[in-house]
């Protein structure tokens, strides 16, 4: 495996105006995604992971120029997306795809399947007309799809058969890039298994990359080479996934991982529960984001903004916690968390 | 615990779509009751029928194509499948509430949340003012962890994360206090803290006001931490039903065997992941024999040639594959006791 990165993210933000009254002046803004860096090498898999609502897929949106920026640079082999014009863009994003999260809101519904598989090769000019439908129906059932959905329009498929067209049209160009946000969610367990593998196979047969987010860790283990954990707009900690499920060292990871449901009813979970309320993007809590809600929080936490710090070999945490101190002093703490 | 009340009995339903390419008989003679107080859950592959059976209850099955064929659903003993559109309505307003899947299928993206969410309020409180119902909206986005809810009933949906959307489905579930929740993948989006903090207000709910909860769900880990009783579902039919506890422990149809051993394990990272070989049936098109037989490792001849019936293996436990024949009574699609 070759370790260039095929995809630098340095200093991304993203804020949307929250707008008032009849007139709508804007009077604060969302901060979704707040200053955020990450890199992601060619033929890996950076898993991302976080709360609800705190920028996952608006990150991903940025990366397609689905969404601008409001600051920050996006770099694509070695290309400055944020500063191509629209035309240039339109033609890498043959290289970038996306698998949306809502697969409803993102299909055409007037479209059949086959039109809608088709779309993405006609705007691009991939093949003839007989190649890409015979391209359609050998996707369908790579998704675990058959040919005969191609003639069906999106209203008459299931939840999760709806997500597999999703994927399905992602693959189509076969690009480098594919962001998939929260592509299983809808899936029941063995197509799921089923779908990662396919992932994982197309990852090795065309040394594929992927940003892959979901909320399902167990998946998001199993899939990522690297894991990302964000909070209200920020990255709070990044690792090889092996060290991240072993040894998480932000407390939000922590209650992350303790709070995965188990597939065995006779477990007993320690779950660590967080406290407090989930804040205000609009108007986040100053220092940490999360001192409101973190169990081991202290004074200097509400002051200053703690910066993403690589505590280990490629394992970077924002947290005081550890800012400071030394892997043995960490070790100690460990135990009183 | 003393005897509770089935509050909600589908029996022998059966939802056909007629379409262009012919029937597809999403759901197939499907019979199992709620009791109330209880969480039962429903787990099976995708597409499968599970969420047409609860539009089925909710009266929200879309006609044509589609059409309710067959079966009885009875609510508190009177026939929902016999009401008219009207009386159903106030049934969806008061007594039966479902959280759908796909958040964007029911909010409308020209409305703001506040006014859907206070629409859905002032059709259950008749005689509210509108400054009252829109308090008690701030309330309910708030018991369902959103942030900033105050100002975010100004915020049309698609302003809104996946996650957040689906919270709003979940509090307008929540406006009536409702008798049945049918609740169709409600944690999907969320990440698992606010899914535990979800899935212990359905608890609570379910304790408080005995609110029977029909959860479908792909994620075993819920269900082996939320319900009680288990439904398993293949290509429109039952094919197991027990106690959560009986369903991981021994599970019995194949494929159910097949899902449990499907799931990623958290603990440690396999190189590959188990699925269930083969694909799901086109619907309609296997006329003769078990459904799951030609992706069964344990098929024989019998299973290509009939169809199982769903064999009672213990008082509480029931699964529709020919193993299970050898002992005990079987049990025919209406659910009349014939002995073997
Ligand atoms: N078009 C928009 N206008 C205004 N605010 C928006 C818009 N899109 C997203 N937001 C806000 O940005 C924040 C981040 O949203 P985003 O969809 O990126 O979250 P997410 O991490 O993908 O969450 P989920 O896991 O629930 O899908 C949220 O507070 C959301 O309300
Ligand atoms: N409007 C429709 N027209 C034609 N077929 C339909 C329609 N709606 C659903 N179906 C079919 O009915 C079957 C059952 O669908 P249903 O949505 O109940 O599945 P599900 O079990 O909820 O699956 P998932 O877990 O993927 O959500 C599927 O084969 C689907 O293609
Ligand atoms: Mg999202
Ligand atoms: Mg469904």
């Amino acid at each position: 495996m070759t370790t260039k990165p095929l995809l630098k993210v340095e200093n991304l933000k993203k804020y949307f105006p929250v707008k008032k009254g009849l007139l709508g002046k804007t009077v604060g803004y969302v901060k979704a995604v707040d200053d955020v860096s990450f890199y992601v090498n060619e033929g890996e898999t950076l898993g991302i992971v976080g709360e609800s609502g705190c920028g996952k897929s608006t990150t991903g949106r940025m990366l397609m120029r689905l969404l601008e920026p409001t600051e920050g640079k996006v770099e694509f082999d070695g290309k400055d997306l944020t500063s191509l014009t629209s035309e240039e863009m339109r033609k890498t994003r043959r290289d970038i795809q996306m698998v949306f999260q809502d697969p409803y809101a993102s299909l055409n519904p007037r479209h059949t399947i086959e039109k809608i598989l088709e779309e993405p090769l006609v705007v691009h000019g991939i093949d003839n007309s007989k190649e890409r439908k015979k391209k359609v129906r050998e996707f369908l059932e790579i998704v675990g799809l058959s040919a005969y959905h191609a003639k069906r329009y999106p209203h008459q498929f299931s939840g999760g058969q709806r997500q597999r067209i999703g994927i399905a049209r992602a693959l189509m160009t076969n690009p480098k890039l594919i962001i998939a946000d929260e592509p299983v969610s809808a899936l029941d367990v063995s197509i799921q298994s089923q779908v990662l593998n396919l992932m994982q196979d197309l990852q090795k047969d065309f040394n594929l990359t992927y940003i892959f987010i979901a909320h399902d860790l167990g998946v998001v283990r199993h899939i990522s080479d690297r894991v990302g954990v964000m909070y209200l707009g920020k990255m709070v900690e990044i690792a090889e996934s092996e060290q991240l499920y072993a040894q998480p060292l932000h407390p939000y990871t922590k209650a992350l991982l303790s709070a995965v449901p188990v597939p065995d009813p006779n477990h007993q979970k320690e779950q660590i529960l967080l406290e407090g309320d989930i804040p205000n993007p609009a108007n986040p809590p100053s220092g940490c984001t999360f001192h409101t809600r973190c169990p081991a929080k202290m004074d200097i936490c509400m002051k200053a903004i703690p910066k993403l710090f690589e505590q280990y070999s490629g394992h970077s945490v924002a947290c005081h916690l550890y800012s400071e101190l030394s892997g043995n002093d960490i070790k100690q703490m460990e135990g009183s968390l | 615990m003393g005897e509770r009340k089935t509050v909600l009995q589908v029996k022998d339903l059966q939802t056909t779509f007629f379409t262009d390419s012919g029937e597809i008989p999403a759901v197939d003679h499907i019979d199992f009751h709620v009791k109330e107080g209880e969480i039962l859950g429903i787990v099976g592959e995708s597409g499968c029928g599970k969420s047409v059976t609860s539009l089925s209850i909710m009266g929200l099955v879309p006609k044509p194509p589609g059409k309710i064929v067959g079966g009885e659903i009875l609510f508190e003993d009177k026939d929902l499948l016999k009401m008219t559109e009207r009386q159903m309505r106030r049934i969806r307003g008061n007594d039966i509430a479902m959280i759908f899947q796909e958040p964007m299928t029911s909010l409308n993206p020209l409305f703001t949340i506040g006014n859907q969410m206070t629409e859905a309020i002032l059709i259950h409180e008749k005689g509210w003012s509108k400054k009252k119902a829109v308090n008690r909206a701030v309330e309910l986005l708030e018991l369902v962890g959103l942030p900033r809810a105050a100002e975010m009933m100004r915020d049309y949906p698609h302003q809104l994360s996946g996650g957040m959307r689906q919270r709003v489905m979940i509090a307008m579930a929540l406006v009536c206090d409702p008798k049945v929740l049918i609740a169709d993948e409600p944690t999907t989006a969320l990440d698992v803290t606010i899914q535990a903090q979800i899935l212990k207000l359905m608890r609570d709910l379910n304790t408080r006001l005995d609110t029977a909860v029909l959860l479908i769900t792909h994620d075993l880990g819920v269900v082996a931490e939320t319900c009680e009783r288990v439904i398993v579902m293949y290509a429109g039919q039952i094919i197991e039903e027990a106690p959560v506890k009986k369903i991981f422990e021994d599970p019995q149809h194949p494929y159910t065997k097949g899902l449990i051993q499907s799931i990623p394990d958290m603990r440690y990272k396999k190189e590959r992941l188990y699925s269930i070989p083969g694909n799901v049936p086109k619907p309609g098109s296997i006329k003769q024999g078990c459904r799951f037989a030609a992706r069964c490792e344990f098929a024989f001849d019998r299973c290509q040639k009939e169809n199982p019936a769903l064999y009672e293996t213990s008082d509480v436990h029931d699964t529709r594959c020919f193993l299970y024949d050898k002992e005990g009574v079987e049990m025919n699609d209406n659910k009349t006791l014939v002995k073997s």
